[in-house]
């Protein structure tokens, strides 16, 4: 087919077109046609994407092959602008391939990716600078050069993560360039993004690995971005940082002797309060030089331990590694199970593995113990896996697993594998040498393989026995005997060798048999191998020696044939040999001490593992498996001698991992409170997040009332041109509180229109906690809120809210305890004035005044007392709740005159923080009285549990009740079912939450929620693009929306195109961010951050759905 | 990193390379062939040889040797570990990494290599957003293509890699949502003449296979998740969740895709399903020999053993046998001296049992060693461990999709010693 598709190609015709499907790769299509490129050419010149697909397919699938189409250069890079992406990106392996040999032809493309450079698309930026720094011509470097600065600061995270992969590219191309490049690793380095930072490690490895300091300030970032980072460069991340700890933390395991200690200083490392534990742990150890781990130092054990579930076996190892050079010894162990898991991987990766294993179980024996048995060898294994096995099995030898040990090595030696049996008997030797209670035993069995058919077995078995018995020759006389019986069968030169270097070294101990043998060898000695000849000299010699009577002639007579040997080697060891034994009267000095120059007591071998001292190369590294140091390996520093200043890593924002207990704390005392502020029953939250903002400035200030109002608003569901006046208030209102807290009385009548409501919302709150009031009043947060808080009041008020609501009211005053003595007073008069309607609102406006001072000062305290006694009233307190939206649980006419609704009442449902309160309000709309109403049979989801409000005994005609119950949704929006039950009657129902409600607001600082968020990168957040309704015409519009769909707080932001929400789930308390960053022409980006996923992307949803109304 | 990538077949012949850096001429591979004839066995070349500049890191998988070329120091399983991704992607792609696949699909390859590394690190290796810049061939698509010219080069610019779940798509669509997921055990053991057990644990995994619309959340729980000593997962799975709950919870990648896979070495709870006697034994004289082989099942929970093979791998001077069974056919094959006998169905009234002489070669003296028995085995509808998935719940999509979970236990590294 070649030839005529060949020829039909050059036609170009379109009806062959199918003829092009042909498989381009089969060999030789073309290969022995010489105007092969010809027609490609052809193909390449014509207008047709197809045709020129073909060409570039079957110039590819060329170059795969190897063959050299570098001909075709310039007829394929004319099509570098095709508009056919295959057709592209097959030129640009083609360009990529051959620019380098045709400099002045490719630069005729470079024009098209610099215009890539610039093109709106993130991803055809990142490919043009992708093939453009590929393209290994030095004239563009410059260009390079630009383009990689350009690209480092793209928009793109994916560009950014091109320009770090370009930056060893143009190194290797230009090292001239370091200097420049080294500034952009620099900033790369601080790419906060998942995606760039395995590829800028990448790059500072490969450019600047000995510029240790550009790491300091990113490696608390880089710590924590880890377990999100891709695979391959979590690997080189985390090589780097072993590196790097080993230049900045202090040797765990200084004291390596004290062995209970190191688990004691583990312990104490893993606290954080440092300096306290010095102080116990240096009076406790007060001779020894305390230890204290680095913060930092734990941070990067901590982050990367999870890693060792990976499934990429190299990410494992690299964590392993990273243990086996840094952990304390006490925690080295947990890497061992997963190293044991990788063997069960691919050969190569056993092999690479079984090699780091056997460094490892020299120095640490202990920690693969346990899994002594998962190193057992199967026939199975490819032998270079079982000699490594074997190896591993010799180093965890003791004297207690040793006869296990010994009977495995015994099925081992039966093997069919007579490399891996020589190795078995190699390893037995070694195990007796190292343990001497077996080394009989093992002798005995290695006498008993002499006798064994085979002859590698015998050979080895003889060398092994050679080292051992020098260890203690005496007693083993009759096993030289034994051997020397051998000689007569064993053709193995190595053992034969070995034999007779022992009868040499030992003819004391076998006088009679020695001589006999040099007798038989000095018969065979021409056809013996090099090695036996050798040693037939030294036997010679040293029989000569303590028996020269006998062997005197013998010994002429082998000295003789060396002489005339082939070997020099031989022949210069037999004059050597002669000189130095036989007495002649100009024989030196030497000859003198003939006898202890031959017969010295020579040292026993120490048989060695090939694996010890490798672990001063990086374990895992190359330069450890090949055991010599490869090009561009960075040598493992030893550890310092005192730690280097460990504050070059802060970095402007605190570390994380250290203030989270602080800001736990914080986040409690906040917490409780805050929920209830939509209800406007609570001032502590104001209070205490009034106080905390005090530090972050007024405009921080400003947004905590905003996400009050948004709130608040939320109740009242559609008062948006209210928000609009908000905006002269704010300044307003400062004055107003001013003339509030002096003239107090006396409001101006008509200026305060809105005033008054503010008032009868400060007595609403006072209502329930009036210290809050105080103290809110004092800073211009609350005033504000209240303000705000008034349109909404007025507008509710015009509508039916009425006599329900004045009943909830009531209902918290009965039930105060008598305890609050104080505020009780305070609050029943305030309880009038509500009751009096809106005509005395100077009195809750005056009140907030006074108490001011005493306050401030244990304010925090208080608060807590407060919010204590909130959580009291909470369960039976019921909010004015009329605004937040009902849902139906029951309708009149299915509940036959029973109506049932329900609403989310926001506040906390105090018997269990964990649930989320449920407003239920039963009507009776019946002419008779209904009894007994209660809660049967919850059908609930695993985890869910609800705790019952307690029975309705009466509900008389025509009246209606409202309760509230706790439901622990489990953070999740599944739907709780249950039975509700009359006396007479049962009714199923379920209440299914909108996701917004199964959260509770939560406090954070602008700096804390960027940290949260910082935490919540990667997988847990979620981003949508939306386009704002047109009613969201501003922010406070946003803020209502967000608020209403979802329980969240708002949290105070610099930037006013920016709106963020915090709150947690109820049940599990995982933190919930959220930002709605708005753009030019009524776009907005929404983002959230949350733990739970799911919670997150409902959410999205949601906050999406209620944005773009 | 890596240099470059050479794929030599069983035969030695190289018939694709790869350059992401400059060129290196292919003769730098002749350091492989030495190794590769040093070692005989394809299974013992050394993965890591070293030449005068280069080091040459190889795997071999479906009889093809991937042999990349480093220059400078990386750590060795990284770069072990790609080759295998790579060897997985092609599998992925082509339903087989062969030779004659490789070589069909050239182009393909190479625009999968391409994209694979970037100057030789590793750039996109999750198949998801491979399959989104270059679609896997099918019969159809590539008759269309011929016919129309178009490409199986991705129209749109994929966005995987922009994601924070690179491993799924965005925009999946299914008419039938199903998430099936197999739980697949295999012993790996060790047992001794007498039948004791020398060594026994249990590798697992979860496979699954999930085509579900839009972006699910998945939650797999177990009924008693205490077993999983060790266990090792994919990229999407949730450490955290793990950690502290026990449950897996994960948004699934498109597809097919191993989710997990565990360890359980505690031996106690390895239960070995069958037993086997034999006697192999030569004699001294006469140049011949005995084999005698039973099976039969030991803790099978109930179920039937399947699919039961008895591989053994005689001894170099056995010429043949002559052997009958019970049941199933014996094969011996005296070229690889591989005796193979496949029962099937283990039944527990007659048990199979295969006897006989075997002839060897005459004056040859009696083989030392014994050889020992690979066993293979299925069982179906059985986790040996005794792990259950208790439940998969769904989050983040309304509708209701349709759930399978499957077990089967089989024989891994099984080896009886004789």
């Amino acid at each position: 087919m070649s030839a005529s598709s060949a020829f039909s190609d050059e036609k170009g015709g379109s009806a062959s077109e199918p003829e092009y499907g042909h498989d381009p790769a089969s060999g030789g299509i073309f290969s022995s046609d010489y105007k092969r490129h010809d027609d490609l050419k052809e193909m390449l010149d014509s207008n047709k994407d197809s045709l020129k697909l073909e060409a570039m397919k079957r110039i590819v699938a060329m170059i795969a092959r190897g063959k050299n189409t570098s001909d075709l250069f310039p007829a394929v890079v004319k099509n570098v602008a095709c508009k056919n992406i295959e057709v592209k990106k097959l030129v640009y392996v083609y360009l990529v391939r051959y620019a380098e040999e045709q400099q002045d032809l490719a630069l005729l493309s470079i024009s098209t990716f610099q215009r890539g450079l610039k093109d709106p698309n993130q991803l055809i930026r990142a490919s043009a600078l992708r093939v453009l720094s590929s393209i290994r011509v030095t004239i563009i470097v410059p260009i390079m050069m630009l383009a990689i600065k350009e690209a480092a600061s793209d928009m793109s995270p994916y560009v950014r993560k091109t320009a770090a992969h370009a930056i060893p590219k143009l190194h290797s191309l230009d090292p001239e360039q370091k200097d420049q490049l080294i500034e952009v690793i620099e900033k790369l380095l601080a790419d906060k993004t998942t995606l760039v930072a395995g590829s800028v490690v990448m790059a500072f490895e490969e450019v600047c690995p000995d510029r240790i300091d550009l790491i300091h300030k990113n490696y608390r970032k880089l710590c924590n971005l880890l377990i999100d980072v891709e695979e391959w460069g979590q690997v080189v991340i985390i090589n780097m940082l072993t590196r790097y700890a080993r230049t900045q933390f202090l040797n765990p395991n200084v004291n390596e002797s004290l062995l209970e200690d190191s688990s004691e200083k583990a312990f104490y490392a893993s606290d954080d309060e440092e300096d306290e534990d010095k102080k116990t742990e240096a009076a406790a150890l007060a001779k020894r030089k305390p230890y204290v781990m680095d913060p930092d130092h734990r941070l990067l054990l901590r982050n990367t331990k999870p890693l060792l579930q990976s499934r990429n076996a190299a990410v494992v190892m690299a964590v392993a590694q990273l243990y086996f050079h840094l952990a304390p010894k006490a925690e080295v162990g947990i890497i061992a199970k997963a190293l044991v898991r990788l063997m069960r991987s691919h050969s190569e990766v056993q092999y690479v593995v079984l090699q780091n294993v056997a460094t490892m179980t020299i120095k640490r024996r202990g920690m693969f113990e346990p899994y002594l048995k998962s190193f057992y060898i199967r026939s199975t294994d490819p032998t270079q896996i079982k000699i490594l096995k074997l190896e591993v099995l010799t180093n965890l030898a003791n004297e207690t697993n040793i006869s296990t040990i010994l009977r495995e090595f015994q099925t081992y030696i039966k093997s069919m594998d007579k490399d891996f049996v020589a190795a078995s008997i190699q390893a037995i030797g070694r195990c007796a040498t190292n343990i001497g209670e077996v080394r009989d035993t093992c002798l005995n069995g290695l006498v008993q393989l002499l006798s064994n058919r085979d002859e590698l077995v015998v050979a080895e078995s003889v060398v092994v026995i050679k080292k051992l018995l020098q260890m203690q020759p005496e007693q083993h006389s009759d096993i030289i005997k034994h051997m020397a019986k051998l000689i007569d069968n064993i053709q193995v030169p190595m053992a034969r060798a070995s034999i007779l270097w022992l009868i040499g070294e030992y003819c004391e101990h076998v006088p009679k048999i020695a001589p006999d043998v040099l007798r038989k060898m000095a018969k065979t000695f021409t056809n013996e191998e090099d090695i036996v000849k050798l040693q037939i000299i030294n036997l010679a010699a040293k029989l000569y020696l303590t028996n020269s009577k006998q062997t005197k002639l013998l010994t002429q007579y082998v000295l003789n044939l060396a002489k005339y040997d082939q070997n020099y080697d031989i022949r210069d060891r037999a004059r050597f040999i002669r000189q130095l034994i036989v007495p002649t009267d100009k024989s030196g000095a030497l000859s003198k001490y003939a006898k202890k120059l031959f017969l010295a007591l020579k040292p026993a071998p120490v048989l060695e593992s090939p694996f010890k001292d490798r672990d001063h190369f990086q374990l895992g590294s190359l330069s450890h498996l090949l055991n010599a140091k490869a090009g561009g390996y960075q040598e493992l520093p030893d550890w310092p001698e005192s730690a280097p200043d460990p504050s070059v890593r802060n970095v402007e924002i605190p570390d994380w991992s250290k203030c989270t207990s602080r800001k736990d704390r914080k986040e409690k005392k906040v917490d409780k409170p805050f929920y209830s502020d939509s209800e406007g029953e609570s001032g502590p939250t104001e209070s205490a997040d009034s106080e905390s903002d005090s530090g972050s400035g007024s405009e921080s200030a400003s947004a905590s009332d905003e996400s009050g109002s948004g709130s608040e608003s939320e109740e009242s569901g559609e008062e948006t041109e209210s928000e609009d006046e908000e905006e002269d208030e704010e300044k307003e209102k400062k004055r107003k509180k001013h003339l509030d807290k002096t003239k107090a009385k006396k409001p101006a009548e008509e200026s305060a229109e809105s005033e008054q409501s503010s008032g009868t919302e400060d007595r609403k709150r006072g209502r329930k906690a009036v210290k809050n009031q105080k103290s809110a009043s004092e800073s211009e947060s609350e005033s504000e809120s209240s303000e705000s808080e008034d349109e909404s009041e007025e507008e509710s008020e015009e509508e039916s809210e009425s006599d329900t609501d004045i009943r909830k009211k009531k209902t918290p005053v009965s039930k105060q305890p008598p305890k609050q003595s104080k505020k009780e007073s305070k609050k029943e008069k305030q309880e009038m004035s509500l009751l009096d309607l809106d005509d005395f609102e100077p009195a809750p406006t005056s009140a907030p005044v006074t108490p001011v001072n005493f306050l401030s000062s244990s304010l925090v305290s208080d608060l807590e007392g407060l919010s204590l006694t909130d959580t009291i009233l909470a369960p039976t307190t019921i909010a004015p709740s009329g605004l937040i939206k009902l849902y139906e649980l029951l309708h009149r006419i299915t509940g036959e005159g029973l109506a049932v609704e329900y609403c989310f009442s926001r506040q906390p449902f105090s018997p269990d923080p964990n649930m989320v309160a449920v407003q239920i309000q039963f009507t009776n709309n019946t002419n008779s009285e209904t009894k007994n109403l209660h809660i049967k049979e919850p059908r609930l989801q695993s985890g869910m549990r609800i705790r019952e409000f307690a029975e309705i005994e009466v509900l008389a005609a025509g009246e209606s009740v409202t309760v509230v119950m706790g439901i622990d949704f489990c953070d999740s929006t599944q739907a709780a079912n249950f039975q509700l039950c009359t006396h007479t009657r049962k009714f199923f129902a379920s209440i299914q939450p909108p996701v917004g409600e199964l959260m509770t607001p939560v406090f954070l600082t602008e700096n804390d929620f960027k940290k949260e968020q910082g935490k919540l990168m990667g997988m847990n957040e979620i981003s949508e693009k939306l386009t704002l309704g047109e009613k969201c015409v501003n922010e406070h519009v946003i803020v209502e929306r967000v608020t209403a769909t979802a329980n969240l707080s708002r949290v105070p932001c610099g930037s006013d195109k920016e709106c963020r929400f915090a709150g947690k789930t109820v049940s599990s308390g995982c933190l919930v961010l959220v930002t709605v960053a708005t753009k030019e022409g009524g776009r907005a980006q929404l983002t959230v951050n949350c733990e739970k996923m799911v919670i997150g992307t409902m959410l999205v949803k949601d906050i999406m759905q209620a944005l773009s109304q | 990193m890596i240099h470059s990538l050479f794929l030599i077949n069983n035969a030695g012949d190289l018939f694709l390379e790869k350059h992401w850096k400059s060129v290196i001429s292919r003769s730098v591979c002749d350091y492989f062939f030495e190794a590769r004839e040093k070692a005989v066995e394809p299974d013992n070349v050394p993965p890591v040889i070293r030449t005068p500049h280069h080091y040459l890191i190889n795997i071999y998988r479906e009889k093809i040797f991937f042999v990349s070329v480093i220059q400078t120091e990386v750590p060795p399983l990284f770069v072990i570990e790609f080759l295998h991704r790579v060897a997985e992607t092609f599998q992925d792609y082509f339903g087989e990494c062969s030779e004659t696949t490789i070589k069909d699909n050239v182009v393909i390859v190479y625009e999968l290599l391409e994209e694979m590394l970037d100057n030789g690190f590793p750039l996109a290796t999750e198949s998801n957003i491979l399959k989104e810049l270059i679609r896997p061939p099918t019969i159809l698509r590539s008759m269309v293509n011929t016919i129309t010219g178009s490409s199986n080069v991705g129209e749109t610019l994929p966005t995987g890699q922009l994601s924070n779940i690179p491993w799924r798509r965005a925009g999946v669509k299914y008419t039938n949502n199903e998430a099936y997921f197999d739980v697949v055990e295999e012993i790996d053991a060790i047992l001794d003449k007498s039948g004791t057990t020398v060594f026994a644990e249990i590798q697992g995994v979860i496979d699954a296979c999930v085509k579900l619309s839009g972006m699910p959340d998945l939650t797999l729980s177990f009924m008693n998740p205490r077993l999983l000593d060790d266990v090792s997962f994919h990229p999407c799975v949730r450490y955290k969740r793990w950690e502290s709950e026990r449950v897996i919870s994960f948004i699934p990648p498109d597809g097919n895709f191993q989710l997990m896979s565990y360890h359980i070495s505690a031996q106690n709870l390895v239960a070995i399903p069958i037993y086997v006697k034999q006697n192999i034994s030569f004699f001294e004289t006469g140049s011949s020999g005995r084999l005698d082989i039973t099976v039969g099942p030991k803790q099978t929970m109930g179920k039937t053993v399947e699919c039961l093979v008895v591989t053994v791998h005689m001894p170099k001077v056995v010429l043949s046998a002559n052997l009958s069974a019970t049941q199933g056919t014996y094969n011996y094959d005296p070229v690889t001296k591989i005796l193979l006998w496949d029962i099937g169905k283990l039944n527990p009234q007659k048990l199979p049992n295969l006897k006989g002489s075997l002839s060897l070669q005459s004056g040859a003296p009696k083989p030392e060693e014994n050889p020992s028995l690979n066993i293979d085995l299925k069982i179906q509808q059985l986790a040996i461990s005794g792990l259950k998935v208790n439940r998969l719940d769904m989050y983040g999509e309304k509708y209701k999709p349709f759930k399978g979970v499957k077990y089967v236990t089989k024989a891994g590294k099984f080896q009886v010693r004789t």
